[in-house]
């Protein structure tokens, strides 16, 4: 055996992430599932473009003048088959024309058929002879950064540095406690701090993996913006999941068995998962709450996260969400070395 | 009646302890409660170098609580204990590197191969076995490369036991080595038991098998209810039962008319009051069969009568003839060597398994 592998701390680290690994559920939840609610989401909310409405008009003069607009898409059609079309919903509607006037047929109630009778009787209008009295542009934008799936993404990160941290530790802790291997390893020579440091240091090797596959699949298929810098972006991940790695070891810190850790997990992450902004913003919840939104990890987790990916905001004008997340670092941190368990 | 048998204990003579002066492990006055149950109350114990020393006892004895409070893993509430000359508040660092522990339902993660799990535990001491001594040692060459879940319960027993000795340690403390495996996995943790103590380990293992304590030990202390109740050789141990072997027998009514006349009312032990194990009623005087010679002691438990017996081949017959006499018919006999069970039972009134 070489140095390395004597090296009780490389040992209980290479240990941990192969444990890990050979956990079947665990590499679903890490990596695949981020992956599919990102897939799932981004497919669902994609920005299309602007539909074309389907209209009907009854002279040709009038097709004519809709026609010309990209907006819509003109059939010619009498007032029975217009009739059938609108009721089997192949068409918005109907303008109905004679001599110098129109008559437009749609269902009100319809947004779109709305929108189409808008549409259409400026271009009627226009066709006549209309001037409008106020020169009006355009201005387009489709830019990346503003779509949903760019704002879903930094939350989805969090979610995940969130639920891997926390359940890796608490889980494993517990289930080595439940199982009297804890005690047993505490009856050896092992450093205590080394257990709990092969814990963090296997977090990180995983986390590495777990923030490429992530960012690497949202930046292929998406093309979500990464704005500011790499680096930083890595420093927010790594203290994230350190701060949640560190709540994992309080939770764990003092639970006999699975199901008591399980409980304890799903009461402090549930608020997060709900009000810290993972899919939609934290802004949405009353004002009362927002002090406790706003201190909650994950929060400030994803606020970091989309400061730095989405509008390329530097560490150094974040120092509220990073002192939020050293504050919940080293606290639980703390107390659990305190009152944990060993046997 | 415990503390009777302790005043017997107490006079047992000093040569029962091992050799004072080159002790492994010496424990005095060791106390321990957990709230109102007194685990350990007061056990002064010795063991000396290349002793292996068995702790027997009932489950709840007080076995478990001691050993771990000789690990490091419990404190006591008074009392002292020294290993190697160390103590656990000054040099616990020290002594994990120097003992090795089994423990009672270690659960080694089941994903983890054996050699990985050896190589974790080789890692945490600074000098000690290769990883092939060691899984040669627990002779689990063909399973090197296995999964720990994928192990029958013997083999899981003995990967926790070469954790136990990946750091070669002087010292070597096994809890309830071979509770709830088969006979054959039993034998085989033996064997390696025998093997480690022909190498000269010092080895103090907790058991509630009396076989393997007499198969095992160089000596036994009985324990009950935190106390040491005997403490010698097994040998030693089994002749305090006053005979070397057990002739253990039920009686029924003769179904002739005039047995009841034959009865002897007087000193007689009713087998019948408390009767659960549906055994016939008969009454035995107990004094015609403690007159026979050989016949050291007699005690009656769910209507089988017990005597130990010193001279089985000249006993017997005798025996039979008093039975006769009284007027009563055997439904049941049988005889055994003396084992620690019976001088367990012989302390204490109970049987080693009745809780």
């Amino acid at each position: 055996m070489n140095r390395l592998e004597l090296s009780s701390l490389y040992q209980l680290t290479v240990t941990r992430f192969k444990l890990t690994l050979r956990e079947p559920e665990a590499i679903f939840w890490i990596f695949v599932f981020p992956i599919l609610l990102a897939l799932g989401l981004g497919i669902a909310f994609r920005n299309r473009p602007a539909d074309v409405l389907p209209v009907g008009a009854t002279t040709p003069q009038l097709v004519q003048a809709l026609a010309a607009d990209k907006g819509l898409r003109a059939t010619e059609m009498d007032e029975a088959a217009g009739g059938r079309a609108l009721a089997t919903g192949n068409i918005l509607l109907l303008a109905i024309g004679s001599g110098n006037s129109v008559v437009y047929r749609y269902d009100d109630t319809n947004p779109d058929a709305r929108t189409a009778r808008m549409i259409a009787d400026r271009d009627i209008q226009i066709a006549a002879g209309r001037h409008d009295p106020v020169e009006a542009g355009n201005q387009l934008m489709h830019e990346t950064g503003s779509r949903y799936i760019d704002f879903l993404v930094p939350g989805l990160l969090g979610m995940n540095l969130m639920g891997s941290a926390m359940w890796g530790l608490g889980f494993s802790i517990v289930d080595a406690r439940a199982k009297k291997l804890l005690k047993r390893m505490v009856a050896s020579p092992m450093p205590r701090w080394q257990y709990l440091a092969a814990y963090l240091l296997s977090r990180l090797i995983m986390l590495a993996i777990e923030v490429v596959v992530l960012l690497g699949f949202a930046w292929v298929v998406f093309g979500v913006p990464f704005r500011g810098r790499l680096v930083e972006l890595l420093l927010i991940c790594v203290l994230s999941s350190l701060t949640f790695s560190a709540l994992g070891l309080l939770v764990a810190s003092r639970a006999r068995t699975i199901e008591a850790v399980s409980g304890l997990m799903n009461v402090v992450m549930m608020p997060m998962w709900i009000m810290s902004g993972v899919f939609f913003s934290p802004s949405r919840f009353p004002a009362f709450l927002q002090p406790f939104v706003q201190a909650l990890p994950l929060t400030a987790a994803i606020s970091a996260i989309r400061g730095n990916m989405l509008q390329g905001i530097p560490l150094g004008h974040m120092m509220a969400p990073l002192a939020i997340l050293l504050v919940w670092c080293a606290v639980p941190f703390v107390v659990s070395l305190r009152i944990f368990r060993w046997r | 009646m415990v503390e009777r048998v302790r005043d017997r204990v107490d006079a047992d003579p000093d040569g029962a302890l091992g050799n004072t002066g080159n002790a492994a492990v010496r424990i005095r006055g060791l106390h321990k409660a957990f709230g109102d149950v007194r685990a350990v109350d007061g056990i002064d114990l010795e063991v000396g170098a290349g002793e292996c020393f068995g702790l027997l006892g009932p489950n709840g004895a007080g076995k478990t609580t001691t050993i771990e409070i000789c690990e490091g893993l419990t404190t006591p509430d008074a009392g002292s204990v020294e290993l190697l000359g160390r103590n656990w508040q000054q040099d616990a660092n020290e002594l994990r590197q120097l003992i090795g522990i089994q423990l009672q339902e270690t659960q080694f993660p089941e994903k983890l191969t054996v050699e990985e799990v050896l190589r974790l535990f080789r890692s945490f001491y600074r000098r000690g076995m290769t990883l092939d001594e060691a899984i040669a040692l627990a002779q689990l060459e063909e399973k090197r490369r296995a999964r720990v879940g994928g192990l029958s319960g013997g083999q899981k027993q003995r990967v926790a036991m070469a954790t136990a000795l990946v750091g070669d340690p002087e010292l070597l403390f096994l809890d309830e080595p071979t509770t709830g495996l088969d006979p054959q996995a039993r034998r085989h943790v033996w064997d390696l038991v025998e093997r480690l103590k022909q190498a000269g380990r010092t080895i103090i293992l907790t058991t509630h098998y009396m076989e393997e304590a007499e198969r095992l030990c160089d000596r036994v202390a009985i324990m009950d209810h935190g106390h040491v109740i005997a403490l010698g050789t097994p040998k030693e141990l089994i002749a305090m039962v006053g005979g070397e072997d057990i002739v253990e027998f039920a009686v029924g009514l003769k179904a002739t008319a005039d047995a009841s006349t034959t009865l002897a009312a007087k000193n007689a032990v009713n087998s019948a009051q408390d009767d659960s194990s549906g055994r016939e009623q008969g009454v035995v005087n107990v004094e015609m069969l403690k007159a026979i010679p050989g016949v050291q002691s007699h005690r009656v438990d769910e209507a089988l009568h017990q005597l130990s017996v010193s001279e089985l081949h000249t006993a017997v017959p005798q025996i039979f003839a008093a039975l006769e006499e009284q007027g009563l018919h055997l439904s049941e006999f049988r005889t055994h060597s003396a084992t620690l069970e019976d001088v367990f039972v012989r302390l204490t009134g109970r049987n080693l398994r009745d809780e």
